[in-house]
């Protein structure tokens, strides 16, 4: 019971990612598309925060006073708070190709877009 | 718990059409993870989550909206079988590769072992920063910001591309930097 309740957030975890990953290979519309994008990213983020926590440990900012305070794991932190700043600038980048291939199509719809590929 | 009101956002992202529905439930989402980022210790990523996750992408994300249209006109087909049974495999064999993993907080993690006790003891003497997160950030793996930054520059750059020469310009598009 023990194993299974320490595991418990590694499987929320992948369900939101394998329903971020749904979204991206079944759904037609890009917006809906890079909103999948955007789940599957953040839960790639909980795991690796969720890995840099220790039981009964505090933020990594030094506690004054107490020399054997207890901390969390600061380098995950880091590599998240990169990853995030990276995450909206490539989303910035997929919406601006959006709107470009509304203008080319007249549509954000993948299967219009193909069959308008397919008639050229 | 928390953990569980995401997978009930994340579930109804898949079932709802209405785009802007989608976005603002997006938003929401990552409202959450940054309160479920103060849980789990990490203020810092909680900070930028909540500003650059809920607010700037959404922003974003409304903007184009705004550009592209509000499509009602989505058919709704039968649901492909294809997709489904991807992700299910995929999960179940994710899942099975957790019960190697170290459990959630475990201070014998391998995560916790290497180069994090070395942060966690000299940084506040060798940066002086109280905050190991910044000292680490910008001053241990300062070349990870600085590649950072080439990457939001490059981004910046061919989002302005992108969005330049189009016949009608639209102002709110092209000013993501953060």
């Amino acid at each position: 019971m023990n194993d299974l309740l320490g595991l418990y957030s590694y499987w929320i975890v992948i369900v939101l990612m394998m329903a971020g990953f749904y979204v991206v290979i079944s759904s037609s519309n890009l917006i809906k598309k890079i909103a999948g994008l955007n789940i599957f990213q953040t839960s790639v983020f909980i795991l690796y925060i969720s890995m840099g926590k220790v039981d009964g440990g505090t933020a990594p900012i030094v506690v004054e006073g107490s020399s054997n305070a207890i901390y969390s794991n600061p380098l995950p932190h880091v590599l998240i708070l990169t990853a995030i700043v990276v995450g909206v600038a490539t989303t910035a980048l997929a919406l601006a190709l959006v709107v470009r291939i509304k203008e080319a199509y007249g549509t954000v719809d993948e299967e219009a877009i193909s069959e308008s590929d397919n008639e050229l | 718990m928390l953990l569980a009101f995401l997978v009930v956002i994340a579930f109804a992202v898949i079932h709802l059409r209405d785009l802007v529905a989608i976005i603002m439930l997006a938003g929401l989402y990552s409202l959450v993870t940054a309160i479920i980022f103060v849980v789990m210790d990490a203020v810092d990523v909680a900070f930028t989550e909540a500003a650059v996750g809920a607010g700037i992408s959404t922003v974003l994300m409304l903007a184009t909206l705004s550009l592209t249209g509000r499509l009602r006109r989505e058919p709704r087909r039968p649901r492909a079988l294809i997709p489904i049974i991807v992700v299910i495999l995929t999960g179940v064999t994710l899942i099975y590769g957790t019960f190697d993993m170290p459990h959630y907080g475990d201070p014998d993690a391998p995560v916790q072992q290497h180069v994090a006790p070395r942060y966690i003891n000299d940084s506040p003497n060798e940066v002086g920063v109280p905050n190991m997160v910044t000292s680490v950030l910008a001053s241990y793996r300062g070349f990870d910001t600085l590649g950072e930054v080439a990457v939001i520059f490059t981004a910046g750059i061919a989002v302005m591309v992108l969005l330049m020469n189009r016949r009608r310009r639209s102002p709110d598009e092209d000013k993501e930097q953060s």
